[in-house]
């Protein structure tokens, strides 16, 4: 017994015009395939090259979809109708599509990427056209580039100067025991060369400069903001700014982080959130403040997210949105963010149109640690390690202030030293001798120079800085302490 | 090859872009002969980002041929915009291409709808080939043409 086949309006000139056509099987499968055998021309807009019925192509016996029966399966029962039913699809391009393909090898790797519509083989394409810049290969920059690796980023660069210590090892997952005292840069190509061979990794062994930004910005497609100070921080902006990159931003201090993403077309950038760099000193750097090991594992992997999201152009990106993350109430929390028609870098009428001197547009003082290292103290107001330990082996009995917290003087201290808290030395300050030299000390001499000047404001002045802090103390006179 | 636009098609595809913007519109090309006579508003039902994509999912498409059939008048096509792209058949268009069919392309910058084009999917579902869009002469049926929004 014959049954019908409903034939759209596009495929009638196929069938001679006919909106009907008679055609025999038991199943769905055979009536199409009659039909086909009787009209040829409809089989290449029916089926793909695989034999499969075209995706948009949608079939119907009487009213049901047969992708919800048995498919092709399906048998029919004489009278039974026919009918296929286009589902009419299309779209803009999301930009050029890009020329790569992909290597049977890499349809497998990224497989479950190809297999989710929104990404699919277009997305992972233009994810394996994609360049991305990590600005530093530590707490932020360890997770985003091995998923941005693993993701299949076509080409990944990394800007780092530092070397490998063991207290990266508790968050920067990049470097592992074995790479303590190599490069980050070494220690994070073979990482991430090991995980996926098909990234190219172009590595800078450099400071990121007002002078070499706009040449190491130029040429990626975003930029991934992993820097652990406001000069830096306030240069990638800039130079995000002024040559067209996004940047997706992430910082962490101790529990708590934030991510955005910045610098895009209409977007706000860093500077319309904070136009101001905080006062020197004010917030205290991940090496001082300390830092959860796994909080850096959170917002690396949202900004990596975000670079996909903003190569792939699927989503929402985070734009106009700031972030902020806290680990202990583990709370994420969104700021709104506007573009500010004030901003200096990305306004209408912007002040900064070149890089500037970031160092001091963040009040930091210039760092002369590096013409000290001689071991001589070059002014009056801080003494050498190894020159308190003439004095105390001379006799000499300097009141050594630590500044520091009580978790850190349990991990090391200058013996007879006495701890005062930097938060609590307003409070404190009249324990303090007037008639003995003071030695202050931190960590690494920061928070010592704030209490000097604290206690200079109050009217101790007879206070040196230890240089180089407890750090340089280790180094210099008593290695058998541990660091931190 | 050409495609005629009475008076009011095109300025009611526009209008649907501007509306939709920054998401895709789609619609149908209701008319005879290459001439283009109305035309029929369709929601967007793509599941992809509507700011690239549109979809019109099978049971819309069979509402637009009974409405093709009651009007008198043959389905010619779909028009769809492209919200800030040029108003070009991207390779998603083609890979979703169907023969016969006008695909008319409005491109939508800013909220501004601007170019205008036409195309038609070759035999060989290779590529499109661009077809002229005209304005109908007044003979033909000036006040004919109407936009249906449904």
């Amino acid at each position: 017994m014959p049954n019908t086949i409903n034939i759209p309006t596009p495929l009638r000139p196929f069938t001679d015009k006919k909106e009907a056509v008679e055609v025999s099987g038991a199943t769905v499968g055979e009536l199409l395939a009659d039909l086909t055998t009787r009209y040829e021309g409809l089989r290449k807009h029916l089926y793909a090259d695989n034999g499969k019925l075209r995706n948009f192509v949608n079939v119907y016996l009487n009213d049901e979809d047969i992708r919800y029966l048995q498919k092709e399966a399906t048998p029919v029962k004489s009278g039974d109708t026919l009918s296929i039913v286009p589902s009419v699809a299309g779209g803009a391009p999301t930009s050029a599509p890009p020329a790569t393909d992909l290597s049977p090898e890499e349809i497998k790797r990224y497989s479950r990427h190809l297999i989710m519509p929104e990404v699919g083989m277009d997305g992972q394409r233009r994810i394996k056209a994609a360049s991305v810049l990590c600005i530093g290969a530590g707490g932020l920059g360890s997770p985003a580039a091995m998923y941005l690796a693993a993701a299949g980023i076509g080409r990944l660069g990394i800007v780092d100067f530092d070397v490998v210590d063991y207290s990266n090892l508790q968050r920067q997952l990049l470097h592992t025991t074995n790479d303590v005292g190599r490069t980050k840069l070494e220690s994070a190509k073979s990482k991430v060369v090991a995980l996926n061979p098909h990234v190219q990794v172009d590595t800078y062994e450099v400071a990121l400069s007002s002078e070499n930004a706009m040449r190491l910005f130029k040429g990626y497609d975003v930029i991934l903001d992993g820097t652990d100070n406001f000069p830096t921080r306030y240069l990638v902006n800039d130079a995000c700014v002024l040559s067209g990159i996004p940047n997706a931003y992430g910082s962490i201090f101790r529990f708590e982080g934030q991510a955005s993403v910045f610098a895009t077309k209409d977007g706000p950038c860093y500077r319309c959130l904070y136009p101001e760099p905080p006062p020197p000193g004010l917030v205290p750097s991940c090496a001082e403040g300390g830092v959860l090991g796994v909080l850096p594992g959170i917002i690396g992997v949202i900004q990596a997210t975000e670079t996909i999201k903003l190569v792939t152009g699927i989503g929402e990106p985070l734009i106009g949105r700031f972030l902020i993350y806290d680990a202990l109430k583990m709370r994420f929390r969104e700021l709104k963010l506007k573009k500010d028609p004030e901003c200096p870098v990305c306004g209408p009428n912007p002040t900064v149109t070149k890089l500037i001197d970031y160092e001091q547009f963040c009040g930091v003082r210039p760092e002369p640690a590096q013409v000290q290292t001689t071991g001589a103290a070059v002014n009056d107001w801080e003494i050498t390690p190894i020159d308190l330990k003439k004095k105390l082996d001379a006799g000499e009995t300097p009141f050594i202030l630590d500044v520091r917290e009580p978790n850190e003087y349990q991990i090391n201290r200058i013996q007879g030293s006495t701890l005062i808290p930097l938060g609590e030395l307003p409070r404190r300050y009249q324990e303090l001798p007037r008639d003995r030299e003071i030695v202050a000390h931190c960590k690494m001499g920061g928070r010592s120079a704030k209490a000097q000047d604290f206690l200079k404001s109050v009217g101790i002045t007879n206070v040196k800085n230890l240089k180089g802090g407890i750090l340089e103390w280790i180094d210099k006179v008593d290695p058998s302490q541990p660091k931190y | 090859m050409a495609l005629s636009l009475q008076s009011g098609v095109a300025e009611a595809i526009r209008a649907h872009g501007a509306e939709t913007y920054p998401n895709e519109c789609c619609g149908a090309l209701y008319g005879r002969d290459g001439v283009v006579t109305a035309t029929y508003a369709l929601p967007n039902t793509t599941e992809e980002g509507p700011r690239r994509r549109f979809l019109v999912r099978p049971q819309d498409y069979r509402d637009a041929e009974k409405r093709a059939t009651e009007l008198k008048v043959d389905l010619l096509g779909f028009y769809h915009s492209h919200p800030d792209h040029p108003a070009r058949p991207s390779q998603y268009d083609l890979d979703h291409a169907w023969p016969f069919f006008s695909y008319i392309i409005v491109a939508v910058r800013a909220g501004t709808p601007e170019d205008m084009t036409s195309w038609r999917l070759r035999e060989d579902r290779s590529a499109f080939d661009e077809e002229s869009l005209t304005h109908a002469e007044h003979n033909q049926h000036p006040d004919a043409a109407s936009s249906i929004h449904g």
